[in-house]
């Protein structure tokens, strides 16, 4: 081994501080975690297979039987179009339990120990897998579309709507992940980030509108799938596809976020992203 | 004027454990600090309180003269940190690895890939630089993981076990590595369960148990208080007991001490493998059959023994002492999460 003494002093250079240096530091963690995920290719692959699973699935296990309102009924065709939305949002969510087990595995291996030695910006190693996750989530989500449209799923409004369908969902997914890095800082092993992740998602996505009209649940449950900060979402991307049946009211309990899908989906995810971000920051900054 | 790494009084409890109780550190700029102790004794909670990753509950720091609890961020500009807690990526490339660190410490995405380059050159990683880090041997990462720790030149170093579970070539070479860094002038202080790792790379040894700084000096200080090299002789038939001791009381430098039962005898000497041929040549001509002889290093446990009175309770002096996945040192680690 030749000579490891420099000569020559290289200091690191003074931290900038700020949004800037936050930005960049995380784009270089995101840039990390991404180069992963395409070594770690099958983990892509089942987090794709999973919901064209549910897909195929739900489309044509469920689908004759389930009625939606103001449809005929039994119509399988009525359902493909009601479920879509709500299998993207679930799909979306599932990207918790990743970016919960990956942060959970970098502490486990102790690279969030090197992360906390660097004088980087302190959010940006969560701020990078989140973006990462996003990424990924897109992907996903792409793929899934394409798949649906395959079975027979079917927008009926202009691009631009159907994009900013796709945009809530996504955004929904981004703030899902800030809830997994909060489990993932806050357990010691990722096989318990994975099932932590995961666990509370089934009540969560299933006490919505996302697989069933709500109409049929007891009232109860109506009330709280209609509150259901995942059924705005699931309801906003209904709209902005045009997968809803005119003349069906949009709500059984007179709920606000059911009444404006699309400004109830925003305010959550942009309240969960804001909560869930404070929280794993601070966690992350006394992870010891 | 206080040391490149000062240290007065850190106390840290995890919940019921003292990891540290007051603990005193100087380590003149410069100079090569071993911090010694078996698993659990405290030494990586020592460093990580250090390092910033660890706020400790008492006590004061300052590293290379920045106080570790104001402004922790100016001293992660200044330290480079490697060992068992401090990995590497494993899906990662060597390269893209150091280039990620040397982004993170702030330097320019280009200077940060030259710089990466340099180190995997320097530290015999250049042909495997584009493979993922996961596919090195043990000796190749612990290399990485160095070559992260000298993204930059930092002026105070802190290696936390760098050569636990390391073979002993490897092991070697690290230690090579380690000399060359340090006659450049680094200070750094090294954790290790191995007295003979300390006594190759450290000027000043810290015995460390249960928290305490509990013996310092410089290892010929050390060794003087735990009696240094001794030779041990097994002997074939009890009558050979009595000549063995006999030559061995001429050549050691003490008491011979005699165990009847299991024909062993010990002897501290000075002089090592030459003395050790000199005993075997003696007891050759006075014709005792021997069923073994070797020469024994002080090791921790004998550190220990005459430190404390009792053995390490950890395992400690083991060749392979796992990768600090095991052992009390990494439960506290994981209790505070």
């Amino acid at each position: 081994m030749s000579a490891v003494s420099d000569t020559r002093q290289l200091l690191a250079p003074r931290p900038k501080g700020g949004i800037v240096q936050s930005a960049r530091d995380s784009l270089v963690v995101a840039r990390r975690n991404l180069i992963r995920m395409t070594r770690i290719p099958e983990m892509i692959l089942f987090g794709v297979i999973q919901p064209v699973m549910f897909v195929v699935l739900f489309t044509y296990v469920f689908g004759g039987s389930i009625n939606i309102p103001g449809a005929p009924p039994g119509s399988a065709s009525a359902y493909k179009e009601f479920l879509m939305a709500g299998i993207f949002a679930q799909t979306v969510t599932f990207a918790t339990a990743g970016a919960g087990a990956g942060i959970a595995d970098d502490m486990h291996k102790g690279l969030i120990d090197r992360f906390r030695s660097l004088p980087m910006a302190r959010g940006a190693v969560l701020t990078g897998r989140t973006l990462a996750d996003l990424v990924q989530t897109a992907v996903t989500l792409a793929v899934l579309a394409v798949v649906a449209l395959l079975v027979g799923w079917r927008t009926h409004e202009n691009i631009g709507k159907v994009l900013a369908g796709f945009g809530l969902l996504l955004l929904l997914g981004y703030a899902f992940t800030w809830i997994g890095a909060l489990i993932g800082l806050s357990v010691r092993t990722p096989e318990a980030a994975t099932s932590g992740g995961l666990i509370w998602l089934f009540p969560l996505t299933f006490i919505s509108n996302a697989f069933v009209p709500v109409d049929g649940m007891p009232r109860f449950l109506q009330y709280v799938a209609e509150w259901n900060p995942f059924s705005a979402t699931v309801a906003a991307a209904r709209d902005l596809f045009g997968n809803t049946i005119e003349g069906v009211p949009k709500s059984v309990t007179g709920a606000w976020p059911m009444e404006h899908p699309v400004w109830a989906s925003l305010i959550w995810s942009v309240l969960i992203i804001l909560a869930f971000r404070t929280l794993a920051v601070r966690k992350y900054r006394r992870a010891d | 004027m206080p040391g490149a790494i000062y240290a007065e009084g850190l106390v840290k409890t995890f919940g019921d454990v003292k990891a540290l109780d007051g603990v005193d550190l100087d380590v003149p700029e410069g100079t090569v600090l071993g911090l010694l102790g078996p698993n659990g004794a405290g030494k990586t909670t020592a460093v990580r309180c250090l390092t910033t990753l660890l706020t400790p509950d008492r006590g004061r720091a300052v590293v290379a003269g920045i106080d570790v609890l104001k402004h922790p961020n100016e001293v992660r500009r200044s330290i480079g940190l490697s060992g068992q807690f401090a990995a590497v990526d494993e899906y990662l490339t060597g390269r893209e690895n150091l280039q990620m660190v040397g982004q993170l410490y702030q330097m320019k995405a280009k200077e940060a890939k030259a710089r990466a380059g340099e180190l995997l050159d320097r530290f015999n990683l250049a042909d495997a630089a584009d493979r993922p880090s996961k596919t090195y041997s043990g000796g190749m990462r612990r290399r990485l993981d160095l070559a992260a720790a000298l993204v930059v030149s930092p002026p105070v170093m802190f290696m936390d076990e760098p050569t636990t579970g390391l073979d002993p070539r490897n092991r070697q070479q690290l230690w090579e590595v380690i000399q060359e860094l340090v006659s450049g002038g680094t200070t750094l202080l090294l954790t290790t369960q191995y007295l003979e790792e300390a006594d190759h790379l450290a000027h000043d040894i810290c015995v460390v148990d249960h928290g305490r700084v509990i013996a310092r000096g410089t290892s010929d200080q050390l060794k003087a208080q735990t009696g240094g090299e001794r030779v041990e002789v097994v002997v074939h038939e009890r009558e050979d007991i009595a000549p063995a001791e006999e030559i061995l009381r001429g050549l050691g430098k003490g008491e011979v001490a005699v165990e009847a039962h299991t024909r062993k005898l010990t002897v501290p000497v000075s002089g090592g493998a030459k003395l050790l041929a000199e005993v075997i040549r003696e007891l050759d001509t006075r014709g005792v059959e021997i069923d073994d002889i070797g020469l024994r290093r002080p090791t921790l446990d004998d550190v220990f023994i005459s430190l404390t009175g009792h053995v390490a309770e950890a395992p400690s002096n083991g060749e392979n002492g796992g990768n600090g996945a095991s052992g009390a040192d990494a439960e506290a680690k994981e209790d505070a999460k």
